[in-house]
């Protein structure tokens, strides 16, 4: 959202700013990559540890292919303490080239497809590269127009009717009219962790796993308990960042995909009409 | 607009998106394997290398951990013996007849025998090795600083980078070698370790003397080192990456 939401003729708003639409879009292009080339980092160690020690009594997820009594290959995956036949998708599923091989998370899903640790490294540091200056320049953008303050902080009245919200939510009733020309309290609430904890928690993890920086930073690494753990954190990072864009794209289908994706592109979005 | 010509557009816009993404993932394979893709993601190496490089001093040290903190199991990982009939014969006489070559831009070339590098001034340091899959694992070092020995051979004016020789072969006819700039090289935590957990270095961790650069990942540590040689460049060497690894696409600097 923008300006004034500055009313383009009769029910047509302008909604989203042009830098906003730019850094929205190089946005999602740069998680795409840095998750499927995460992915692929992942799996040349698939496991996940506490602490500052890669050993077996550390390790919080563990993914390998392994044989049944009669010689069938399983993938396996462990948390915690329980395992789980994960055959074909984690632990153990075929290859690009139609192979069954013993790998974390199954080719479909990384970059590249086949295991190449060397290439998705490269894939993940340009792509880690342009995310961080692309939300930077989205921050300054956001901060020095106003939008965060205008558009994101949720306002007293919102938070007081939250639960109300969170209903009509469950109901996919979205608001119309006056209402729909600001975002509703969830999708605030949402924006602001996502923009605010999960991107820096999961480039601050990121960067504790660096031997470099670890050095220049030591806090880093103590804050984030160690190496190993910040490994975890970006983990789990990635998988809130994964959550996030599935509701926000099931919330852009649901409430309107067309009218959503043009405010998104052109800036222009529809307001329908209060009963 | 009509009803009809809307679908119709809907219709369109969805076959696209959908060639689109079977478009976007098959082509990331043929971009990860076009050179000029591959040297544009590498321009991201020298930014990291530019920034780590401004904010790390040359005292910065990497961090120390107590005894109680050392792994129970310490991965052997890559070459984890040397084939090789002479490596053998060394070590079973636990390389009482091998020596350290130290030559190329050095005024003063010479070799060395192990009891003459544990006479050097020595460090000991526990620290984090960190493998570039993903793992880490703490060990004690104990070894000879680079920088001392290399300031009594006396480096030459144009000498930019020091190149580790070693006994392994990672590949066949691919010896292993790496490079470090002279930022590391005299670093003080940068040492040529002799002894790993207070025994004699063994040989799956890259006896008889391997480099520890804490600053950098597992893989700029080469073991089984047989010459260290002071160049210029290390275009000619190898495949000219400057190291083994570097030649099959890592990155020179490893800091992350």
């Amino acid at each position: 959202m923008d300006a004034e939401n500055k009313a383009i003729g009769e029910s047509v708003i302008f909604r989203h700013a042009l830098v906003v639409r730019l850094t929205h879009w190089v946005n999602v292009l740069c998680l795409l990559v840095l998750l499927m080339s995460g992915l692929q980092i992942f799996n040349a160690h698939s496991r996940l540890y506490f602490g500052n020690n890669s050993v077996p009594e550390n390790a919080v997820l563990v993914m390998r292919a392994a044989q049944k009594a009669d010689g069938t290959p399983v993938g396996l995956t462990t948390i915690g303490n329980t395992t789980f036949d994960t055959t074909g998708v984690l632990g153990l599923s075929t290859s690009a080239g139609g192979q069954l091989e013993a790998r974390g998370f199954p080719s479909w899903i990384t970059m590249p497809s086949y295991r190449d640790l060397a290439t998705g490294r490269r894939w993940h540091f340009f792509f880690a590269w342009a995310f961080v200056l692309n939300g930077l320049a989205y921050l300054a953008y956001s901060l020095w127009s106003g939008h965060i303050k205008r558009d994101l902080a949720p306002s007293r009245p919102q938070l007081r009717n939250i639960g109300h919200d969170i209903l009509e939510h469950i109901r996919l009733r979205f608001p119309k009219g006056e209402e729909a020309k600001h975002y509703n309290v969830l999708q605030k609430l949402a924006y602001l962790a996502v923009i605010f904890v999960l991107l820096p928690l999961v480039v601050l993890t990121g960067l504790t796993m660096s031997p470099g920086l670890d050095a220049a930073f030591p806090f880093l690494v103590e804050v984030f308990g160690g190496r190993q753990s910040a490994r975890t954190i970006h983990f789990l990072c990635a998988t809130g960042i994964v959550l996030f864009v599935i509701i926000h794209v099931g919330m852009v289908l649901v409430s309107g995909v067309w009218n959503n994706m043009r405010s998104m592109i052109t800036g222009r979005y529809r307001i329908e009409p209060a009963e | 607009m009509s009803a009809q010509s809307g679908l119709n557009r809907r219709g369109f816009l969805t076959r696209i998106s959908a060639a689109g993404g079977a478009l976007l993932l098959g082509g990331c394979d043929q971009l990860s394997q076009s050179p000029t893709f591959r040297d544009i993601l590498g321009k991201a190496e020298g930014a990291t290398q530019r920034v780590q490089r401004f904010v790390l001093s040359h005292r910065s040290m990497a961090r120390e951990f107590s005894e109680s903190e050392l792994s129970k199991h310490f991965k052997a990982n890559g070459s984890i013996n040397v084939e090789d009939a002479s490596y053998q014969s060394m070590v079973r006489d636990g390389f009482a007849n091998w020596r350290l070559k130290i030559d190329g831009l050095v005024e003063r070339p010479t070799s060395l025998s192990l009891d003459e590098l544990r006479r050097l001034p020595s460090r000991t340091q526990i620290t984090r090795h960190d493998c570039v899959e993903g793992w880490s694992a703490i060990g004690k070092w104990k070894g000879a600083q680079l920088g001392p020995l290399l300031q009594s051979v006396g480096l030459k004016p144009n000498a930019r980078y020091l190149v580790f020789h070693c006994a392994d072969m990672m590949s066949p006819g691919a010896p292993y070698y790496e490079s470090i700039d002279l930022i590391d090289a005299f670093h003080p935590q940068t040492i040529l370790a002799y002894d790993m957990n207070e025994q004699t270095l063994p040989v799956p961790y890259g006896a008889p003397l391997r480099l520890r650069v804490e600053r950098q990942l597992g893989y700029k540590m080469a073991k089984y080192v047989m010459r260290i040689e002071a160049v210029a460049s290390f275009s000619a060497i190898g495949g000219g990456n400057g190291g083994f690894w570097e030649d099959r696409g890592y990155e020179w600097y490893a800091g992350i």
